[in-house]
């Protein structure tokens, strides 16, 4: 099984993310996929929803995926994925292939939790072999950073702008982690590039294990999240320590938190560096911030509640 | 040595995807196409096909498998009908823009609103400039024949584009009438190996598919999918002469019935065009001198050659089993329009929406229409160039 991973030994594996792909610098995105990618020791095949990472990765002649991949359209990676599965097992049970592949599918949040929902639901239902891996930056940000369904409580974005009224996102997020979780697969987990290890253990781990997985992994946006260039790490790390992004994984229905930050720290640690945020500090929106760590003190407390409940 | 089985056309379709055997098959169900799939997915768990199926969740995420799967590297078939396509639409450009050659039998329904489970070509003729081949068939034995050459078709290496065997709902899918079927063997080698062109699959070969494609060069792309759509026709011929040595039935890019001396005609797709023939036959036996045309490749439309063989007329009328609505007339008119527009001399042409939602065309609405030709070919004078026909006003 998955046994951890030094940095050493994985500085010496391929890139299979190619440079000179073009997403903004300081994305989250590509990060994430290179950790995914560096943590496979199988060969993949990828598919990726419409979004930042995708139209930023393939353009025209150029390619930056040094492995087999895919693009169909915006909310059917994993559909398009089981498609690619099944022609694998259809291929293997004649003797027409013989290598062992994984697939992992690549979708944004918005393709992930709004749009594609059912063709993620669909295919983890159906039991496909196949690691969906959602990078969750929080909005549609090829769109330029429209809300989704897994936009923080009181963001500032483009169709739910603070305004003099409206003090930005006024739902809650969707908590897909759960979602996937409750359709009974084998394994789901919630990971962070900020904690490289246990993202890369965890993606191992998934990927030795038959049938569907999900992954929801942060990764920042300094363009959406009006944060600095260069703060992709500092800020997944500290949505970690806040627990406004627990780390734990759900395997065969057994919760177990990775990382438990020594000392939470408040959400206004994770906030008041991203500009979507600003106007919560101002004064008449101070209940704004209040509600929202009112909300991650719940969860976490949920969470921690749960992993006791099957602690031995 | 063809057998000879009285069968619904659904289950002549679902018995030519069994003996075609594809590698991965997509399924989601609506009426009147259900049983097709049913049946086949019975051969599926009764070891008869090395098929693996997707029982997706939808027809968008149906046809989405089908891309993945046929990217891949490997025959893929699904099968649908009116909303089932409608909600495929998106997907339909992209299997096409990506040049993959899935096989989709479509059980040609109406389209909501109203519901309606019943059969018309509003589905098809909805998505007919989406890329994809269009085959049409006018009974069991036709879908039975289209089923088996569409494989060639699509996967002919000039081609490599998705392709649709259209029949009719209920009238052709639920009815049960004499059909040849070729044997297993025979139909396994007609079809051949999967070719398989860039495949997803060949870890030792990476490529990417569906990439952006920006204005420098969309339109070289789109250009060279036209470009494409010419080579489809001779194909198409071609593959009907070799199938014609196994099955001794003759398919052309459309059929000609009494065309080559008619002064009128009509022009009518799928399972009305039987009816028609019956009525045209009766008119010869009077003396008029009617005829018929029946597209079965409408799409790439044969423009030139269905000019050619309609030119000579006096009066023709398109039947359409869909409707255009914004004052528009039906897509088959309007193809025939356009094939004949480079002629002086051409035909009167009128238009005729019929059959929608399932409603009755009967030999007598033939005979209404041809009687109209007659005289439309005497005075020249329209009184109106579209009618609907067999409607209560
Ligand atoms: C059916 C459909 N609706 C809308 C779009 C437009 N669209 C393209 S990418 C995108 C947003 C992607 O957001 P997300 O999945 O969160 O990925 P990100 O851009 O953040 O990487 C949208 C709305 C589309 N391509 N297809
Ligand atoms: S907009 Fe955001 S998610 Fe998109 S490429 Fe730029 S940083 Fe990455």
């Amino acid at each position: 099984m998955a046994k951890a991973v030094t940095l050493k030994e994985l500085s010496k594996k391929e890139v299979l993310l190619a440079p000179g792909h073009r997403l903004c610098a300081g994305c989250g995105a590509p990060i994430v996929v290179k950790m995914v990618l560096l943590a496979s020791d199988y060969p993949v095949v990828a598919s990726n929803s419409t979004g930042c990472l995708e139209v930023s990765s393939c353009i025209s002649d150029y390619t930056a995926w040094k492995i087999p991949w895919i693009h169909n359209a915006f909310e059917n990676a994993a559909a398009t994925l089981s498609g690619v599965e099944t022609m694998y097992r259809a291929l293997k049970k004649q003797g027409k292939i013989d290598k062992e592949i994984k697939f992992i599918a690549f979708g944004g949040d918005g393709g992930t939790y709004d749009i594609g929902l059912q063709s993620l639901s669909g295919a983890m239902e159906r039991g496909h072999n196949m690691l969906y891996i959602c990078y969750d930056n929080g909005a549609y940000m090829n769109t330029g950073i429209q809300r989704s369904s897994a936009t923080p409580f009181g963001a500032d974005t483009t169709t739910r702008p603070a305004g003099s009224v409206v003090p930005g996102k006024t739902e809650q997020r969707k908590n897909l982690t759960k979602i996937m979780a409750a359709h009974n697969i084998p394994y789901a987990a919630q990971a962070s590039p900020s904690h490289w290890a246990d993202l890369v253990r965890k993606v191992k781990k998934a990927l030795e294990i038959p049938g569907p997985k999900f992954m929801n992994i942060l990764a920042p946006c300094n363009r959406g999240w009006r944060s600095r260039t260069d703060d992709a790490i500092l800020l997944s790390r500290l949505a970690v320590e806040t627990c406004y992004w627990p780390l734990y994984e759900i395997e065969n229905g057994v919760t177990k938190i990775t990382f438990k930050p020594k000392e939470k720290k408040p959400v206004t640690d994770f906030i008041k560096a991203q500009g979507r945020f600003k106007h919560l500090f101002k004064p008449e929106n101070e209940g704004i911030i209040k509600i929202f760590q009112d909300e991650i003190d719940r969860e976490w407390e949920k969470l921690k509640k749960e992993e006791a409940c099957f602690a031995s | 040595m063809a057998k000879i089985v009285a069968i619904t056309g659904n289950e002549a379709v679902a018995n030519a995807l069994r003996q075609v055997n594809p590698d991965v098959c997509a399924a989601y169900p609506i009426t009147p196409q259900t049983d097709m799939m049913q049946r086949f997915s019975s051969f599926v768990s009764d070891g008869e096909v090395k098929t693996e199926l997707i029982l997706v969740e939808s027809e968008h995420s149906s046809m989405s498998a089908c891309v993945g799967a046929s990217a891949a590297g490997g025959r893929v078939i699904t099968a649908t009908s009116s909303q089932g396509l409608a909600l495929m639409f998106e997907i339909l450009y992209i299997a096409s823009g990506t040049r993959l050659p899935i096989v989709m039998p479509v059980v040609n329904r109406a389209l909501s609103a109203p519901l309606n489970i019943h059969g018309d070509h509003s589905d098809s003729m909805g998505v007919r400039d989406a890329g994809w081949i269009q085959l049409w068939s006018e009974n069991a034995q036709e879908a039975y024949d289209n089923t088996i050459q569409a494989f060639r078709i699509a996967e002919h290496m000039d081609i490599r584009l998705p392709i649709m065997i259209n029949l009719d709902g209920f009238i052709i899918s639920h009815s049960i009438e004499r059909i040849e079927y070729l044997e297993d063997e025979e139909v396994e080698s007609f079809v051949g190996e999967f070719r398989q062109l860039n495949p997803l699959l060949d870890i030792a070969h990476p490529v990417s598919y569906g990439p952006l494609i920006l204005p420098d060069y969309y339109m070289e792309f789109r250009r060279a999918q036209a470009e494409v759509s010419t080579k489809v026709a001779q194909v198409v011929l071609d593959i009907a002469e070799e199938y014609e040595k196994i099955s001794g039935r003759r398919y052309e890019l459309f059929e000609s019935y009494r065309l080559d001396d008619a002064e009128i005609a009509l022009v009518i797709l799928s399972s009305a065009a039987g009816t028609s023939k019956d009525v045209v036959d009766a008119f010869r036996e009077k003396g008029i001198k009617a005829g018929l045309l029946k597209p079965r490749l409408y799409r790439p439309f044969p423009y030139t050659e269905i000019g050619e063989a309609l030119k000579h007329l006096k009066a023709v009328c398109v039947l359409d089993r869909a409707d255009a609505f914004g004052c528009s007339f039906g897509p088959v008119y309007l193809d025939i329009a356009t094939s004949l527009y480079p002629y002086k001399e051409k035909p009167v042409l009128i238009n005729k929406i019929y059959g929608l939602g399932g409603r009755d065309y009967l030999p007598e609405h033939a005979e209404l229409v041809l009687n109209e030709l007659v005289e439309l070919a005497g005075s020249g004078k329209v009184k109106s160039y579209k009618e609907y026909i067999g409607v209560r006003e």
